[in-house]
C-alpha cells in the first residue's frame, strides 16, 4: 500500500496543527459555530442528533492492520468501542467528544491516517474496487491512480468550497464494483488500439433527490491527463455550479442543464489552455506509484487447492461460508474472503473494536497484513491461501464475521439513519433488523440467490437505495416514518436507477412487503434468473400489484403518495 | 489608515472599494478621487474616464463576474480585488488563479469581503497575495496562517510544479 514520505507526512501533521488551533479558538469563542462548521466537516467532524461524529478516511477503502489496530484503540479510547463502515470506504465513530477530535487525529496521523475531505463540499475520499490488485478480471491495478487523485485532491487551494461535494470514482476491471456511473467523476480504466492506457471519462453521476447515472464526458483519456482534465472540470464546476440552492447544486445538475456535448465542449475549451501543462503526469510517477501497490510475496500454489472443498463435503456451514464469502483471486492457490458486517441483530457495517482487533490479527496471520473496506459495508481479506481457509472461516466465525451472505438479501447496505444521523426523515437500522428477522432461514436465503437490498434514512441516498435491486428509502409524513420502497435498481456495469412502486408504506408492513416481492421472484423465475433478471423480463407490474394486494387486505385506506419524494415515477 | 496583509506584511493602507449604493449608476456616480478599486461595472461602463484620471486603476470582481471581462486591459490594472461574499463561496480562487496563471496579471490580487485565516493559505497558493481581512478579525493572530502547509501536492499560481514533478527531480523528501 502507500507509504507516506517525509513531506506527506508532514503535511498531514501541519493539518492536526491547523485543527487543533481551529478548535482551540473555537472553545474560546473566537470562531463562531457558523465559521467552524465548513472547518470541521473537512476534517470529517459532524454534529450529529446525540453529538459530535467523526469519519475517519480510508483511501480508496485500503487498510493495513496497524491501522485497524489503531482504529480499534481510538474507538476503545475515545467513543463507545464500535465503528461503522460507510459506503464511501470510510469509518465514522459516533460518540467522540469535539474537545478531543485534534487528539483523535493526531493519532490517526501516527499511522498516516486522517479525516481529510471526508465531508464538506471538496474532493471526497476516492473509492475503488475492494479487490483492485487480485480481481481475476482486472486490467490493471486502480490504486496507482487513487493515490494520485488522492494526493492531486488533498488541500486543493482552489477547489476547497466547492458548491457542493464531489465524488470520484476509479474501475479498472471487466465488471464495475465500485458503482462509478453514480459518482460525480466516474473513472473506467480502458486501453486503446495501441495499448495505450486511458480512462473514459464519465460525469454527472449522483444518487440523492435526484438520482442520475453519469454520462460520457471522455471516450479515451490518456492517462498523463487524468489530473489535468479532472482540474479542467472543477473547475467549471467551481466557477458555474449552482451556489443558489443546495438541492440543484451538484455537478450533475451543470451538465444537465448544458447538456453533455455543450459541457464537454467547455471542458475542451478550458482543458486546452493547460492540457500539456506541469501536471500531466510522466510514466515514471505511475511506475512509482504502482511500485508501492507491487503485488506480494505470492507463494507458488498448485491452483484450486482441493482440500477446502473436501472439508466442505462434510461441514455444510463451512460449504455455505465458501460459496458466499469467498471470491476468486488471480493467483492460483489464493482466495478472496468477505468478511460478513452483516450479521443478524447487529447494524449493518458496524464493527466493535475486538473484532476489528481480530481482523487485524487474521489479516496478519493470513493476508499478509492488509485488507479492504467495501462500499457495501464488508470487509475483505484480500490474499488468503485456500488451504487457510477452514482455519480463517473457524476465526471469523468465532467473532461474529462469517455470516454466510454476502451478495443475499441481508447483505444490506444500510445508513445509519434515524438513530444517529441528524438528517434523517426515518430510522434504517430497524428495518434491516426486521428483514433479518423475516429472512432468517439460510436456505431459503440462498433459494431467493443473488439480490440486493439497500435502505437509505433519507434522500440523501447514504444508503444507495437507488442502485439496489430492492431499494428502501425513508420520508417523512406529517413528522411519522414512512418508507418508499424502489424495485429494479442495480450497479455494476449496467448500473439502473430503481423505479418507485407507489405509495410509501409504515415500518410494520416493510417485511410483508419484502415477501410479496421475493414471492412474485420465486412464481416467476426460469431456473437461471436472479431477481433482477426476472424483474427485467417481466417488468414492474406484477411487483406493484402484489405488493399492494397484501397491503390492501391488510388496511382500506391507502395513504397518499408524497409527490416530493416520487422521484422516479 | 486601514490595514491589510500584502506579501506576508502587515501594512496601512488607503485603497478604497467602491460600490455602487441603491439606485445608484454606473453611468451617472460621481467617481470618487484617490486610490479606488471600482466595481466591474462602473469600469466597464466609466473606463475613459478612469483612464483619464491618471492615477493608478483599480477594480474588483464579485463572485459570480469572469475574470475575462478584463482581459483586453489586464496590464492597466495597479490591483484587482476579488470578493468573498462568504468564505464559503470559493469562485474566488478560480478568479485569481485564472488572472494570475492565463492571464499573467502581475500586479496586486487582493482578497476583500469574508476574509478569514483559516482560508489564507489556500487563497495564498491561487495568487492573492493580499487580504483585507473581515474589520472583526486580527491581523496579526491571522499573519502565520499564511505558511500552514510547508509543501503542497499540485500546482497552482505560487508554484508550477506539482509535488510529483519535484519529487520525482529527487527534491523534496
Ligand atoms: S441517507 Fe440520510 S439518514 Fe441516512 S446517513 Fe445519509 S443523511 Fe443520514
Amino acid at each position: 500500500m502507500y507509504r507516506y514520505d517525509p513531506t506527506d507526512q508532514r503535511m498531514i501533521d501541519e493539518r492536526v496543527a491547523q485543527y487543533r488551533d481551529q478548535i482551540s479558538r473555537h472553545l474560546a469563542g473566537e470562531l463562531s459555530a457558523d465559521e467552524l462548521r465548513p472547518l470541521r466537516l473537512q476534517n470529517g467532524l459532524y454534529i450529529q442528533r446525540h453529538g459530535p461524529m467523526l469519519r475517519i478516511a480510508i483511501p480508496y477503502g485500503l487498510l493495513s492492520s496497524k491501522q485497524l489496530r489503531k482504529l480499534a484503540e481510538i474507538s476503545q479510547r475515545y467513543d463507545r468501542g464500535v465503528g461503522h463502515f460507510t459506503t464511501r470506504q470510510n469509518l465514522q465513530l459516533n460518540w467522540p467528544q469535539l474537545e478531543q477530535t485534534p487528539e483523535i487525529l493526531g493519532e490517526l496521523a501516527s499511522v498516516q491516517m486522517h479525516a481529510v475531505q471526508t465531508s464538506g463540499n471538496c474532493v471526497r475520499n476516492i473509492t475503488t474496487d475492494a479487490l483492485a490488485g487480485v480481481a481475476p478480471d482486472e486490467l490493471a491495478d486502480p490504486r496507482p491512480y487513487c493515490e494520485i487523485l488522492r494526493q492531486w485532491s488533498t488541500f486543493h487551494p482552489e477547489f476547497a468550497f466547492l458548491p457542493r461535494k464531489f465524488k470520484i470514482a476509479v474501475n479498472a476491471a471487466a465488471s464495475d464494483r465500485a458503482v462509478i456511473r453514480v459518482h460525480d467523476i466516474g473513472l473506467d480504466l480502458v486501453r486503446d488500439e495501441h495499448g495505450e492506457t486511458g480512462f473514459r471519462v464519465f460525469v454527472g453521476g449522483g444518487l440523492g433527490r435526484t438520482p442520475m447515472l453519469g454520462k460520457v464526458v471522455n471516450e479515451f483519456l490518456p492517462r498523463r491527463h487524468l489530473l489535468s482534465y479532472v482540474e479542467a472540470i472543477l473547475r467549471l464546476y467551481n466557477r458555474y455550479g449552482r451556489r443558489d440552492n443546495l438541492y440543484k447544486a451538484r455537478i450533475k445538475i451543470l451538465v444537465q442543464a448544458l447538456g453533455i456535448d455543450e459541457f464537454r465542449r467547455q471542458v475542451d475549451d478550458e482543458w486546452s489552455h493547460f492540457r500539456d501543462g506541469p501536471t500531466t503526469v510522466p510514466d515514471e510517477e505511475f511506475e512509482r506509484l504502482a511500485g508501492h501497490f507491487a503485488p506480494p510475496a505470492w507463494e507458488v500454489l498448485p491452483a484450486d487447492d482441493p482440500w477446502p472443498t473436501a472439508q466442505a463435503k462434510s461441514n455444510r456451514a463451512f460449504a455455505n461460508w465458501l460459496g458466499r464469502c469467498v471470491q476468486r483471486h488471480r493467483m492460483p492457490g489464493y482466495a478472496a474472503v468477505t468478511l460478513s458486517l452483516k450479521a443478524p441483530g447487529k447494524p449493518p457495517g458496524d464493527i466493535t473494536d475486538v473484532q476489528m482487533i481480530a481482523v487485524a490479527d487474521l489479516a496478519d496471520c493470513f493476508s499478509l497484513g492488509e485488507l479492504r473496506v467495501t462500499h457495501e459495508q464488508n470487509l475483505v481479506l484480500a490474499d488468503v491461501r485456500q488451504r487457510d481457509l477452514y482455519e480463517v472461516w473457524q476465526i471469523a466465525r468465532q467473532n461474529g464475521l462469517a455470516t454466510p451472505n454476502i451478495g443475499l438479501l441481508t447483505d444490506m447496505i444500510c445508513c445509519p439513519g434515524g438513530d444517529l444521523c441528524a438528517l434523517a426523515n426515518a430510522r434504517s437500522v430497524p428495518i434491516a433488523a426486521a428483514v433479518h428477522e423475516t429472512f432468517d432461514n439460510l436456505d431459503y436465503l440462498h433459494d431467493i440467490g443473488d439480490i440486493s437490498l439497500n435502505i437509505s434514512g433519507c434522500m440523501n441516498s447514504c444508503g444507495h437505495h437507488h442502485v439496489a435491486n430492492i431499494g428502501i428509502l425513508g420520508v417523512d409524513k406529517n413528522g411519522e416514518e414512512w418508507y418508499q420502497i424502489t424495485i429494479g435498481g442495480q450497479q455494476g456495469n449496467a448500473a439502473t436507477i430503481g423505479k418507485v412502486i407507489g405509495p410509501s408504506f409504515c415500518a410494520g408492513e416493510i417485511p410483508g412487503i419484502i415477501e410479496a416481492l421475493i414471492a412474485v421472484y420465486l412464481d416467476q423465475r426460469t431456473p437461471e434468473e436472479r431477481f433482477i433478471d426476472t424483474f427485467q423480463r417481466i417488468g414492474i407490474e406484477p411487483f406493484k400489484t402484489r405488493a399492494y394486494a397484501r397491503r390492501d387486505r391488510q388496511r382500506s385506506a391507502p395513504a397518499p403518495v408524497d409527490e416530493r419524494e416520487v422521484v422516479n415515477a | 489608515m486601514p490595514r491589510i496583509i500584502r506579501d506576508a506584511t502587515i501594512v496601512e493602507d488607503d485603497w478604497q472599494v467602491a460600490d455602487l449604493g441603491e439606485g445608484q449608476s454606473a453611468l451617472d456616480i460621481t467617481l470618487p478621487e484617490g486610490l479606488v478599486l471600482f466595481p466591474l461595472n462602473v469600469w466597464l461602463q466609466r473606463r475613459e474616464e478612469i483612464i483619464a484620471r491618471n492615477q493608478p486603476i483599480g477594480v474588483w470582481l464579485r463572485s459570480d463576474e469572469a475574470p475575462e471581462a478584463l482581459v483586453g486591459d489586464i496590464s492597466r490594472f495597479s490591483v484587482i480585488g476579488i470578493h468573498f461574499p462568504r468564505f464559503t463561496d470559493g469562485r474566488g480562487c478560480s478568479t485569481a488563479r485564472l488572472l494570475r496563471e492565463r492571464h499573467r496579471f502581475v500586479g496586486e490580487i487582493r482578497a476583500i469581503g469574508d476574509v478569514l485565516q483559516d482560508q489564507l493559505f489556500a487563497m495564498r497558493r491561487c495568487g492573492i497575495n493580499a487580504f483585507a481581512l473581515r474589520a472583526d478579525r486580527s491581523l496579526e493572530q491571522a499573519l502565520p496562517a499564511l505558511k500552514t502547509f510547508s509543501d503542497s501536492y499540485q500546482a497552482a499560481a505560487d508554484e508550477p510544479r506539482p509535488l510529483f514533478r519535484r519529487r520525482l527531480a529527487g527534491e523534496p523528501g
